[in-house]
């Protein structure tokens, strides 16, 4: 019997950990999307959703510190992956290409990788604009917020952070066009009946998300932050 | 039966031994007929290079009737060639066109080092099997054939993954070199079975550890093992060694 260190460090233990920290980081992109959309609410809505957040003290410390080891482990693993691939094969083919069919090589499940170093270092300037940028205070319903909206709008009149989020945000999508149906693969929640249709209940749910998040700084850019959905300007 | 014949241009490895290093070789056949499988197209390009006294193009077969699982050509970059569900042995030259310029390689994987030209080392996969591709019985007078009920579904879904020949295409085939699905497919052959519960934590937990050992690389769900699969073993197969480790894991 191996001891549970031995079997994370397995290949299938490799796989199950990527698959787990996959879908928390799934959950956590859907809940993150959810919170940006509050942008389209009410003026200050989206800085209610800011206030909420910090309020929970201690529960958001702790939800911060499980999407680091999340973030950690998922990139740690699937870099070590990539990099193990090179050893399996010393000397490549001189030719070489998918069989079609079953197979779901493609642009989305071969670049996993790139997509994923990409999104680390993107995690980073991220943080930086936002979690750690300068916002002034506002009173909302009697008490003091940040203006986190304003900053959003801001950033994002700003065509390289506009468009450099939206091309990100499309390396997100390709990520989890293979990563979702990985990710169930991974999990065993697999048969050969569903295949098809979860591989593309994944590509939609991709998709859905991409679209969601480059949606937003697209459209500040567009309408320069007075968009009829923000509330237009006065 | 009439046929047409046609010219092909073959691109071929060659390759001495494990340790020196490879490169392609030209030849061109020039009556190649297309009811000849690709193996006897090959066999007229050996007997050609006998008759010229070169050194004949060692490929790996045996049963020619895609039972066996010794053929294992990577032909245009495609493991046994562009057909599915067809070993190389029972590809044929009518697949093709006069003029086509067709590449062969062996297999390549780590784990599986050329041993000469197209032909490469593929006992890693018997000693995954040594480690738990087995159930261990009484040997004496037959039992009863009967005296077991197995349900007709589950037997059926062990069949399915019973069919596994063993020819090392998913290895071949996968970005990552990984031996998942026939590692896959001989466990959930035998865990499926009343027969091999006994020994199904140990089959799972040796033979997964073994594939590690033997240098193949992780599984990314690419599923190319599938598509190339000449049998059609579905990467299901993956599923099921990764469910039966975790619960093995948990079961003591
Ligand atoms: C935005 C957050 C991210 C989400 C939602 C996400 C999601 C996923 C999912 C669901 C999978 C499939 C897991 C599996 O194969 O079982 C996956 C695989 C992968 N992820 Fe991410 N990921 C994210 C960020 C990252 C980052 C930052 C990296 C950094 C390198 C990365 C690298 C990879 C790699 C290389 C794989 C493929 C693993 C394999 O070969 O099986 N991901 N990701
Ligand atoms: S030679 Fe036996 S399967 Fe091809």
């Amino acid at each position: 019997m191996p001891s549970f260190i031995e079997a994370a460090q397995s290949q299938v233990g490799r796989k199950i950990l990527t698959g787990i920290t996959g879908f928390l980081l799934l959950f956590f992109i859907i809940f993150h999307l959810a919170g940006n959309l509050a942008i389209f609410g009410d003026e200050h809505d989206m800085n209610r959703y800011s206030a909420f957040l910090h309020d929970m003290g201690g529960l958001l410390w702790l939800a911060r510190i499980g999407l680091i080891v999340a973030f950690g482990l998922h990139a740690w693993i699937g870099i070590s992956i990539w990099l193990k691939k090179r050893k399996a094969r010393s000397q490549a083919y001189n030719v070489y290409s998918s069989k079609g069919g079953a197979s779901k090589q493609g642009l989305s499940s071969r670049s996993m990788a790139l997509t994923g170093i990409i999104l680390l270092i993107f995690l980073v300037f991220h943080i930086n604009t936002f979690a750690l940028g300068d916002t002034e205070t506002v009173i909302v319903d009697g008490r003091e917020m940040e203006d986190l909206r304003s900053l959003v709008i801001e950033t994002f009149m700003n065509p390289l952070y506009a468009f450099g989020y939206t091309f990100v945000m499309i390396l997100l999508g390709a990520h989890l066009g293979h990563g979702i149906w990985s990710a169930f693969t991974s999990l065993t929640m697999k048969s050969k009946q569903l295949s098809a249709a979860i591989y593309s209940v994944g590509v939609v749910l991709a998709f859905l998300i991409a679209i969601g998040f480059l949606f937003i700084p697209l459209y500040i850019y567009f309408t320069g932050g007075c968009g009829e959905l923000l509330g237009g300007c006065t | 039966m009439s046929s047409s014949t046609m010219t092909i241009h073959l691109k071929i490895w060659r390759q001495k031994n494990s340790h020196s290093k490879g490169r392609f070789e030209t030849y061109t056949l020039d009556q190649v007929d297309e009811h000849m499988s690709f193996l006897e197209m090959l066999d007229v390009l050996n007997e050609q290079l006998i008759m010229e006294d070169g050194d004949p193009v060692e490929f790996d077969y045996d049963c020619r009737e895609g039972i066996c699982g010794s053929c294992n050509l990577v032909i245009n970059g495609k493991a046994h060639g562009p057909k599915h569900l067809t070993a190389v042995c029972q590809l044929h030259m009518r697949n093709y066109n006069d003029g086509d310029t067709v590449v062969i390689e062996p297999a390549r994987a780590a784990a599986f080092p050329v041993i000469k030209d197209l032909v490469v080392d593929r006992t890693a996969f018997d000693r995954i099997i040594e480690a738990g591709g087995y159930v261990s019985v009484k040997t004496g007078s037959a039992p009863e054939a009967n005296l077991i009920p197995v349900n007709q579904k589950k037997a059926n879904q062990a069949f399915d993954f019973a069919t596994c020949i063993g020819c090392g295409a998913c290895v071949a085939a996968c970005p990552n070199s990984s031996a998942s699905l026939f590692t896959g497919a001989k466990i959930a052959h035998l865990n499926k079975l009343p027969q091999g519960q006994p020994e199904r934590n140990e089959r799972v937990l040796a033979m997964v550890d073994q594939m590690q050992k033997e240098g193949f690389g992780d599984c990314s769900n690419f599923a190319e093992c599938e598509a190339v699969c000449p049998v059609g073993i579905s990467i299901s197969a993956i599923a099921e060694m990764r469910r039966d480790y975790m619960k093995a894991l948990f079961d003591d």
